[in-house]
């Protein structure tokens, strides 16, 4: 790399700063690059196949010493001091421990402070810092590009690759600028930015591309809500999402356990500073938004992609012209129960959830606790809040936020993905309506026949206390900010 | 991994777009902690109603998928290529597949062919006005041939290689240890490590 090198974009500099090898070729036909891995995220659904691999194969795992695990997906947030009493689940969960023990990885178990899901967990450690690559069998791993970390989602074979090799071959992704200008409104959060940006670019709009989320409202953001939004990144087809590091990011990984320290620190800081787009550097694409004219925005349909702003109505088939739209419009209205016309604020629901990798962090609990202190219930609500780590939720027990949840008549879980993929327990029964801070709406996704609409902690609270679909300021002496 | 150049079978038309990989095997199949076996789950959930495509002969025993749109969106689990390879698929064809899904396909020799959306809307009518006609698709040349038509493929060509070849990756990637030896040798010492672990306490 020389000094009269041509502007860059984040992405761009972070890819050249792990390129291995580079692949031979130009053009369309060059060969990917082998491109080292700074850290690998393991959890129990995507590695037990890739460590049966690697023992087949009679190889090491390379780098255990850049590899952690959790337990997240698979596991109960009842009752965790007893046996899983699903027995595959229990098997599964088991063969983890028993893998990482024999390839000696650092686990952290259900019950344990550190234990929680996957992309709470890293960042809260300190594990995942401003230029790394990241990468973890699981296509949320786009979460950590918060941090100006390149961080993708794999499939088990490459999660198996990189186990022997710390590195990946790949092609290099083509680079998109989510520009975000203006102030939110208050009770508009970051999680209306990013449904607004999948509504817009469709969920195949981000196909190819690493994101780049910019502009004025994404510099205000903390660090809970940046993750919120590269974490959805995948919902909009992207590879990852990044954003580029800054005093907040800087502040936020500072102090924690595996944080550089003394001379360290100041050698990681000079470096992080590097970790933004040049003047001048060139984006494939790019998209603009306004951060002014949002509004607090909910999903009607079965993809993420299908969603409106909270104050409109579901929209009907003819109001699409592609035909593959006007169908899966139909289809998802089908599914969803739903007739085209209802205002969204007519839609009631069943239940609540508050949690995921998407929106589970403090900043989360603390905002929906703000909503819903002192305010009763819907009788026909269920509430479910499940911290996205066991620290997140030591540290809301120590705020009293628990407290703020259970007398509002929400169940107060342990850590874990819960009811975001319907695979553990906690799942809707058929044709049960579900408000959920998770990132998909997908048939099926919180349990065979469960209806989502993705919503914000903010919405999701409300919601709680309505009964059909709200924003705080929907509420009776509704608070004056939150 | 099996070689591939060339595949022919009966062709299964799926007129839906932004199949995701919940579609494709629910989560409640992921517990399983094997690599083959998941014939079952495949479409689970759609293959509950008697209409469904799968659901009928001779779309049963179909081995090329064509599906619209964003097939494989979503969710990054393997096991969704596994289904489908254990249901016995060997080519899923879409105008546009999620990445993640993509390169899945590709460790695992399953072909995942790029046709315009124009051309799948002919091959989606042959096939429902001819059940069972075949659909070949053909890495050597990059095409597709479906009764009549003929439509061309894309499939990058690494990808491509390493399907006609039948490569392992990882023993690919190892033939360079020592490049990656000697950039682990050139890391910043900042970065950090998961071992010794540290906790907050």
């Amino acid at each position: 790399m020389s000094a009269m090198q041509s502007p860059q974009t984040l992405a761009e500099k972070v890819w050249n700063a792990h390129v291995v090898r580079r692949g031979e070729g130009e053009g369309e036909a060059r060969q990917p690059d082998l491109i080292y891995i700074d850290l690998h995220l393991l959890h129990e659904v995507t590695s037990p196949q890739a460590f049966e691999g690697l023992r087949l194969a009679g190889r090491p795992l390379r780098r255990p010493d850049l590899t952690i695990a959790t337990e997240d997906h698979n596991t109960p947030t009842l009752d965790i001091d007893k046996p899983i009493a699903d027995l595959t689940s229990r098997t599964q969960i088991h063969t983890l421990r028993d893998n990482c023990k024999e390839f000696g990885v650092r686990l952290h178990s259900l019950g344990d402070k550190e234990q929680g899901i996957v992309h709470v967990v890293g960042p809260q450690l300190g594990l995942t810092q401003p230029g790394m690559t990241v990468v973890c069998g699981d296509s949320h791993t786009s979460t950590h590009g918060a941090f100006g970390a390149l961080a993708f989602g794999i499939g088990t074979s490459e999660v198996e690759h990189v186990m022997a090799t710390q590195s990946l071959s790949l092609k290099p992704f083509k680079t998109m600028a989510i520009n975000v200008e203006g102030t939110l409104k208050p009770g508009v959060t970051a999680k209306d930015i990013i449904l607004a940006v999948i509504a817009k670019i469709g969920t195949g709009g981000g196909q190819g591309y690493v994101l780049e989320y910019r502009g004025s409202a994404i510099r205000s953001l903390s660090m809970d809500a940046r993750m919120t939004i590269c974490n959805m990144s995948i919902e909009a087809g992207a590879r990852a999402g990044m954003i580029a590091p800054d005093e907040t990011t800087f502040e936020y990984v500072k102090g924690r356990p595996h944080a550089p320290e003394g001379e360290d620190w100041d050698a990681a800081v000079a470096d992080w500073k590097q970790l933004h787009t040049d003047e001048g550097a060139r984006f494939d694409a790019e998209v603009f938004l306004n951060a002014d004219e949002l509004e607090p925005f909910v999903t009607w349909g079965t993809n993420p992609g299908q969603g409106v702003s909270l104050s409109e109505n579901v929209p009907t088939p003819e109001d699409f012209e592609d035909e593959n739209d006007r169908k899966a419009c139909e289809r998802a209205l089908t599914y969803m129960g739903l007739e085209g016309g209802t205002p969204m604020k007519d839609i009631r629901v069943d239940t609540v959830f508050l949690g995921s990798c998407t929106n589970s962090r403090m900043e989360d609990l603390r905002a929906a606790a703000q909503v819903i202190k002192g305010k009763e219930k819907d009788p026909n609500v269920r509430m479910i809040v499940v911290p996205g780590s066991a620290r997140v939720r030591l540290e809301a027990e120590a705020e009293g936020l628990d407290q703020i949840f259970k007398d509002f008549g929400a169940e107060w879980r342990f850590a874990g993905c819960s009811m975001c993929l319907g695979m553990n327990p906690d799942q809707l029964a058929e044709g049960e309506r579900c408000a959920s801070t998770s990132n998909r709406n997908f048939e099926g996704r919180q349990g065979k026949g469960g209806r989502t609409h993705l919503v914000s902690p903010l919405v999701a609270a409300a919601t709680a206390i309505r009964g059909t679909l709200s924003s705080p300021s929907d509420l009776v002496n509704a608070p004056v900010s939150v | 991994m099996e070689k591939i150049v060339s595949h022919t079978g009966i062709g299964v038309p799926l007129r839906q777009s932004n199949v995701d990989t919940d579609q494709i095997i629910p989560a409640v199949y992921l517990k399983r902690i094997t690599r083959t076996g998941f014939e079952d789950a495949l479409f689970a959930g759609w293959r509950r109603d008697e209409n469904f495509i799968l659901n009928q002969e001779p779309f049963n025993t179909g081995s090329v998928l064509v599906a619209g749109p964003d097939f494989g969106t979503g969710s990054s689990r393997e096991h969704a290529v596994w289904a489908l390879k254990d249901y016995g698929f060997k080519a899923v064809i879409s105008s546009r597949f999620a990445d993640i899904f993509r390169g899945n396909s590709g460790k695992q020799g399953l072909v995942a062919a790029e046709v315009a959306q124009s051309d799948i809307e002919l091959i989606w009518k042959e096939l429902e006005n001819n059940p069972g006609t075949t659909v070949t698709v053909d890495l050597e040349s990059r095409t597709v041939h479906c009764g009549s038509i003929s439509a061309p493929f894309q499939i990058d060509d690494y990808t491509r290689w390493r399907l006609m070849e039948g490569l392992d990756d990882i023993g690919l990637t190892l033939q360079h240890e020592e490049d990656i030896t000697a950039y682990e040798a050139k890391r910043p010492a900042h970065k950090p490590r998961t071992l010794p672990a540290r906790t907050a306490g």
